[in-house]
């Protein structure tokens, strides 16, 4: 009698795990774990091959000292980046196009988010991510990579302000 | 040359990752962010657990970058830029559903509206190199 388990309790063990896996991830995980896989697998290449370190947000500051005499974008690390942080920028747009060819959709990809949230929420994601020297790329996989402290606390920061961002605008009702 | 042959191969994978994965989608992280759909979570920890193994331990067995002459350091730091950048990344993210990453491979896959996202990056940057930048040369940091 003590050492009878309750009757209910085989299946609450079979299936609680995937019920929660599919609130969880409702269109599955396999393709997320899958697809950061690889993401790490071009970063790791890029650090072994060349050494450097594939944080994103930096190639939209190289960039402008092509263009502007402005001194704070023709410092010698954007001038000396410049180059290969847009290779590598080309490099994200051919291995989409490979994933798009090979397993995408027929059409092309949209969004149903609007025009002036795409810009707006980039002006504000871009001058922060250059004010905070990273991003979900320099911060999240390149700097938690390297066991930096402030990263994880720069990813911890940005992820706050994101829910409670997202979910206010929803509450407003925007959609997506 | 070969180290640029090696980069762009390196943003491929990046790229086909990104696609892969569903980042390329605003409405795939924007459900990250409102807490329908973790899949992010895995994304993160499937590039992490590479890039660790490459961080942390490739350098201790080859002293050298197949092509280079030393690896560089992330140089992420303690101070209040990292943070009030991160939380305005953080506000931005949330509006659109979109960072750096997926608006660049967003265009591989035929997405024009990651058009409106790379000018709002772009301008972003100019704003924060010309009204924000740190004029110390030892303030670099890796984004």
């Amino acid at each position: 009698m003590l050492s009878a388990p309750p009757a209910h309790r085989p299946d609450v063990r079979r299936f609680r795990f995937p019920i929660m896996l599919s609130s969880l991830f409702p269109l599955g995980w396999a393709h997320y774990l899958a697809g950061g896989l690889v993401i790490g697998a071009g970063v790791a290449l890029l650090y072994v091959a060349t050494g450097r370190l594939a944080g994103m947000s930096s190639v939209f500051s190289s960039s402008w000292s092509f263009v502007s005499a402005r001194a704070a974008f023709q410092q010698p690390r954007w001038r000396e980046s410049r180059a290969w942080r847009l290779q590598l920028a080309l490099g994200l747009v051919i291995g989409a196009a490979l994933w798009w060819l090979t397993l995408g959709p027929a059409q092309p990809l949209t969004t149903a988010v609007p025009a002036w949230r795409l810009a707006l929420g980039g002006l504000v994601a871009g001058f922060g991510a250059r004010l905070a020297g990273g991003c979900t790329s320099g911060h999240g996989i390149c700097g938690i990579g390297s066991l930096k402290l402030p990263s994880l606390l720069a990813v911890l920061t940005f992820m706050a302000t994101g829910f409670i961002t997202a979910q206010g605008l929803a509450m407003l009702g925007a959609a997506p | 040359m070969s180290a640029a042959i090696f980069t762009v191969i390196a943003g491929a994978l990046f790229g086909f990752g990104l696609a892969l994965s569903g980042m390329i989608r605003p409405e795939v992280v924007l459900a990250f962010l409102q807490w329908q759909d973790f899949g992010l979570m895995l994304v993160m920890a499937g590039g992490l657990a590479l890039t660790l193994v490459a961080y942390q331990l490739v350098p201790r067995w080859r002293r050298t970058p197949l092509l280079s002459a030393a690896y560089e350091a992330h140089t992420a730091r303690m101070q209040r830029d990292t943070f009030v950048g991160s939380a305005l990344f953080g506000v931005g993210w949330g509006v659109s559903g979109v960072c750096p990453g997926p608006a660049i491979a967003g265009l591989g896959a035929g997405n024009l509206d990651m058009l409106w996202s790379l000018a709002g990056l772009a301008a972003g940057a100019w704003l924060q190199g010309v009204f924000a930048a740190p004029t110390g040369e030892g303030d670099w940091q890796e984004g």
